[in-house]
């Protein structure tokens, strides 16, 4: 429960004027760019020919969409499950933690742009190296988040634990997992906004659809338009998928006190990267 | 069963617990710090005994020896006539800070205990109702912890630790958080509880005036490394009103005599 305070709307007005407010601002100061001929029309689209060319090429949009989606998606799950999975391992086990931990250091700071390539003559065109891609992108937030969540856990509430005697497992489902749950959400919605990273860097190298696909073409042809467009609906699903945690979030860990409807806020923070 | 002011000597056999020329050391990579010198000590069944000492002597380790969290390096620790090696689930453990689940309501909070040890769920529930009762926190069985009041959380914390009726009650200054109004009814409350149950209780705390009020014996320690210093005996009546049990002449002896042998103003009364 919250202190109970006025009327619910004004929350969310309050909540979301600032950020809608700055959104506004910039579509304006885009706007009067290229009304104002300091930048090339073919360099710069205006606003209103950007969203023109998003409405008249929905329908090749769409498709295309999906395809970065699917990618995104799948690359996310997988590095979400594998991420979890190692993390209980390294937290469980010295061994591993000390073995896994270079490895794991080398395949984050490797550019994925540069080994992007070998996936391709690896999996070939379709839709698995982009995957690759995402889950490799995605997959190093989430051990590090969840290693951090699950050292957080109180050990007084472990030897409390030990003295319940319930034994390692009911010790990780009922104490040390929910426990770092906060941090494995934190985790994955950094991971999220990189898998679409890694579908589209994915896309680049070697493809013949998906949004990465679709500002390639458009580089080439010199349809900033359309080139803009692509940049637009990419940014529109990373943000869509990242709310998507968030409420996910905030619908299993109704306990959790950071949690103040934050999710505007944390993702302007992000919006500039 | 009850033994409660019993004036025989017990033998090992018989008590409740038994700590037998226990000596602890940490080894650190640079240091070594010896806790605790040498300290016996019998509890005997429904016995409640306060443990008071200075700050860092040695009496968080010496409940956690006795719960087998910890190893003695020297000695040996008997819990109920079997000798503790490794954590111990027959006893009930109450922590400074109540570490609550942040996540689970106070009723799910105390019923943790129920299915960490596989105990039946409707039996555990009907006690977990009664505690709750008896600690006056009906009406906020639902609320999460960060809804509690510092003293409600640690009723919480009480009521978990009793919930599987242990026959051993370990409790590690459990009201220190607390202002010193909630901390006196916190007292009243666990003395009634301890009369009610008649469990053995080892107390550790830094409040002179609880730790006389509440127990049969107080144990003062030393610095660390820790030893008995002295053993006192309080000579008050079984049934303890609060406000009279401090207005006899016996309490305030005892609790001089503790502050003495403290050295300086050690509690916060
Ligand atoms: N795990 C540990 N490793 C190393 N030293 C420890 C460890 N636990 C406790 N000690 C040391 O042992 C001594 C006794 O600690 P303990 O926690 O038992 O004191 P305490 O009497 O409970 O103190 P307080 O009244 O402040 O809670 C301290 O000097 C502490 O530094
Ligand atoms: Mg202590």
């Amino acid at each position: 429960m919250k202190p109970v305070s006025g009327d619910r709307w004004r929350g969310v007005v309050e909540r979301t004027w600032r950020p809608a407010a700055l959104l506004a601002t910039c579509l304006a100061i885009w706007h009067l760019i290229t009304v104002s001929g300091l930048v090339e029309a073919y360099l710069v689209p205006s606003p209103s020919k950007t969203f023109q060319l998003l409405v008249d090429k929905w329908s090749y949009l769409w498709g295309h969409t999906w395809v970065t989606t699917y990618e995104t998606i799948l690359g996310f799950v997988i590095a979400g499950i594998l991420g979890v999975l190692v993390a209980v391992a390294m937290v469980y086990s010295r061994t591993i933690e000390s073995t896994a931990y270079p490895l794991l250091l080398f395949a984050q700071v490797i550019p994925k742009i540069a080994i992007a390539p070998l996936f391709v003559v690896w999996l070939g065109f379709g839709f698995e190296p982009k995957v690759v891609v995402a889950v490799l992108m995605a997959f190093f937030p989430v051990v590090i988040s969840t290693v951090t969540g699950l050292k957080s856990v109180d050990t007084e509430m472990l030897e409390l634990s030990a003295t319940m005697g319930g034994g390692p497992i009911k010790t990780f489902v009922k104490i040390r997992f929910p426990a770092a749950l906060p941090h494995l959400f934190a985790g994955l919605k950094v991971a999220v906004t990189l898998a679409v990273t890694g579908a589209v860097v994915g896309e680049f190298v070697g493809s013949n659809e998906g949004l990465g696909y679709v500002i390639l073409q458009a580089n080439g042809n010199m349809d900033t338009p359309m080139l803009f467009a692509g940049l637009i609906v990419i940014s529109v699903v990373g943000i869509l998928l990242f709310l998507l945690l968030d409420l996910a979030e905030q619908l299993m860990l109704p306990w959790h006190s950071s949690r103040r409807g934050a999710a505007v806020t944390t993702l302007l923070a992000k919006g500039g990267t | 069963m009850s033994t409660v002011g019993m004036s025989v000597t017990l033998g090992t056999t018989t008590s409740a617990v038994a700590i037998d020329d226990v000596s602890v050391r940490f080894q650190s990579k640079r240091t070594e710090v010896t806790a605790i010198g040498q300290v016996s000590l019998d509890v005997a069944p429904g016995e409640f005994v306060s443990i008071v000492g200075p700050s860092g002597c040695g009496k968080s380790t010496l409940l956690k020896l006795v719960s087998g969290l910890l190893k003695p390096s020297s000695g040996s620790v008997t819990l109920l006539g079997e000798e503790v090696r490794g954590p111990r689930h027959d006893i009930g453990f109450v922590f400074q800070r109540a570490a609550l689940l942040e996540w689970r309501s106070a009723r799910k909070n105390i019923l943790l205990q129920a299915e960490m040890r596989g105990m039946n769920a409707a039996e555990a529930g009907k006690r977990a109702d009664e505690l709750i009762e008896m600690t006056g926190l009906a009406g906020f069985e639902n609320a999460l912890p960060h809804e509690l009041s510092g003293g409600m959380q640690q009723r919480v914390a009480l009521c978990r630790a009793l919930l599987h009726q242990p026959r051993v009650l370990l409790m590690d200054e459990p009201f220190g958080a607390l202002d010193a109004l909630t901390r006196e009814q916190m007292n009243v409350e666990l003395h009634r509880v301890w009369r009610e149950t008649g469990t053995t209780v080892l107390l550790v705390t830094h409040s002179i005036a609880e730790s006389v009020y509440l127990a049969n014996r107080v144990i003062v320690l030393t610095q660390r490394p820790a030893v008995v210093k002295e053993v006192i005996e309080v000579d008050l009546p079984a049934e303890r009103d609060y406000s009279a049990t401090m207005a006899r002449a016996e309490f305030a002896a005892a609790t001089a005599h503790i502050r003495d042998l403290l050295g300086a103003v050690t509690g916060h009364d």
